[in-house]
């Protein structure tokens, strides 16, 4: 195998502008999943009437149907009713949607791993439903949840590529097109797994590092 | 019949062709499943040998395997190794491979999981008793790790039917696909397919995958 090292250098910029896509469709999806995760993971925490079903449902739905067939919809199907979004907004949008459940499920399991004793103790001690969640519940929930988060994380930005399948020019798309175009099928995919052991090596190192060090922080262990 | 674009999935047999699109991924998916059982059950054994060669290739195969997304391996699998080896894979046998490779890895990992976390003194209290190693696997170590296991390999199941929708990517004809015929097809009667079409596959994955992670829960629990 000879890899033609102009070519390489040649679309190397084009490679750099679709990591760059690629992140930040991640970072926004990434973002916005945590919001809409600790919400509800704060609402099926709390069994807030009526919201707690709807929550469950969404995150039954969002967990068991696959990105593609969640952005095939926002992308195609839903401006058929007159929803016509950006396919970078769908791109968002959709990692939302599927993160947003992954996330709640972690933080939630967080919640959750926080003896009840502690809340009592709280309460007891006079604390209010806000310190006790602020002081108590969430720092030791952090702790336990982290680890999912990263895991997650990790998940949404490798679930990024799928976005190519709607037409964004991501690392996935120039890949494809590169190979489409010219047949140097070996120097695109080296290229394009360069580029994502770039993304996703530091962060799988950090994460691995946090959860070691989080192990430990878990109260009375 | 203007914009009624439901009509357009009970015309002929589109949503015969629909449930048939479905079973082409759930297909490669039960077939990489079954296929990735074995072979990690197989790696994860291999993964607990205290043998540090062992260590090195099984760290580095999973890494790679579970850093990249799957459609990157898809893409190297279809287009990289017909290049490179000039073997032409279809896009089928291509996508099992991955999905193997992959299952293979993630599995391998849920066996490790399950093997170490029985505790030593097991081990030892099974020596004490006169068990040879082989009956201390069948009657000590399989029974605990099995209960683990099956609602963990269960999950993985959806995991698959979700991840081989990516297919379509690579050029099978699979329910997006068909999908994507049957609005074209319909493009100018009935303009507004795509969203009742799409929005029938999205329910056709979530009635494939809700039952399977239904079972997988409920096992779970039984069995903690």
């Amino acid at each position: 195998m000879r890899l033609n090292l102009e070519f390489m250098a040649k679309y190397l910029p084009m490679y750099i502008d679709a990591a760059k896509l690629t992140v930040e469709i991640a970072f926004w999806g990434i973002v916005f999943s945590l919001i809409v995760g600790f919400l509800c993971a704060i609402v099926r925490y709390y069994r807030t009437p009526i919201l707690h079903r709807i929550v469950a449902v969404y995150i039954e739905i969002s967990r068991n149907t696959p990105l593609l067939v969640q952005l095939f919809f926002l992308y195609f199907g839903l401006p058929k009713i007159g929803i016509v979004l950006s396919t970078e907004a769908c791109a968002i949008i959709g990692i939302t949607f599927l993160g947003g459940s992954y996330m709640a499920e972690s933080i939630r399991s967080g919640f959750e791993a926080v003896d009840k004793v502690q809340v009592e103790s709280a309460q007891s001690l006079g604390l209010g439903r806000w310190l006790t969640m602020k002081e108590v519940v969430f720092p030791q929930a952090l702790a336990v949840s982290v680890p999912g988060i990263c895991a997650n994380v990790i998940f949404l930005i490798k679930e990024t590529s799928v976005v190519s399948g709607i037409a964004l020019a991501d690392l996935m798309y120039v890949t494809k097109d590169l190979i489409g175009l010219y047949y140097e099928t070996d120097e695109a995919l080296i290229m394009l797994v360069i580029f994502y052991l770039i993304i996703l090596l530091p962060i799988s190192v950090v994460a691995s590092i946090l959860e070691r060090r989080l192990r430990h922080a878990g109260f009375g262990n | 019949m203007q914009d009624s674009g439901i009509s357009v999935l009970f015309m002929g047999s589109n949503f015969l062709r629909l449930l048939e699109g479905l079973w082409v991924t759930v297909r490669i998916s039960l077939i990489s499943v079954i296929l990735s059982i074995p072979l990690g059950i197989l790696f994860g054994m291999f993964m607990t040998l205290k043998n540090p060669f062992s260590k090195v290739i099984s760290r580095i195969y999973l890494e790679f395997i579970r850093i990249m997304p799957q459609l990157v391996l898809l893409f190297i699998a279809y287009f990289g190794v017909t290049r490179a080896f000039g073997w032409n894979l279809s896009a089928e046998l291509s996508a099992v491979i991955v999905f193997t490779l992959w299952g293979t890895a993630e599995m391998g990992d849920l066996v490790r999981g399950a093997l170490i976390s029985i505790p030593k003194h097991q081990y030892d209290s099974a020596e004490a008793l006169g068990m040879t190693k082989m009956q201390t696997f069948v009657y000590v170590v399989v029974p605990q790790t099995m209960r683990r296991l099956i609602p963990l390999t269960i999950n993985l199941t959806t995991r698959m039917i979700k991840t081989t929708s990516l297919v379509v990517l690579i050029g099978i004809t699979e329910v997006l696909k068909v999908g994507k015929q049957i609005i074209d097809a319909n493009r100018f009667d009935y303009p507004t397919a795509a969203l009742w079409v799409y929005g029938v596959v999205f329910l056709l994955y979530f009635l494939a995958c809700w039952p399977i992670s239904i079972l997988a829960k409920r096992l779970e629990k039984r069995w903690r």
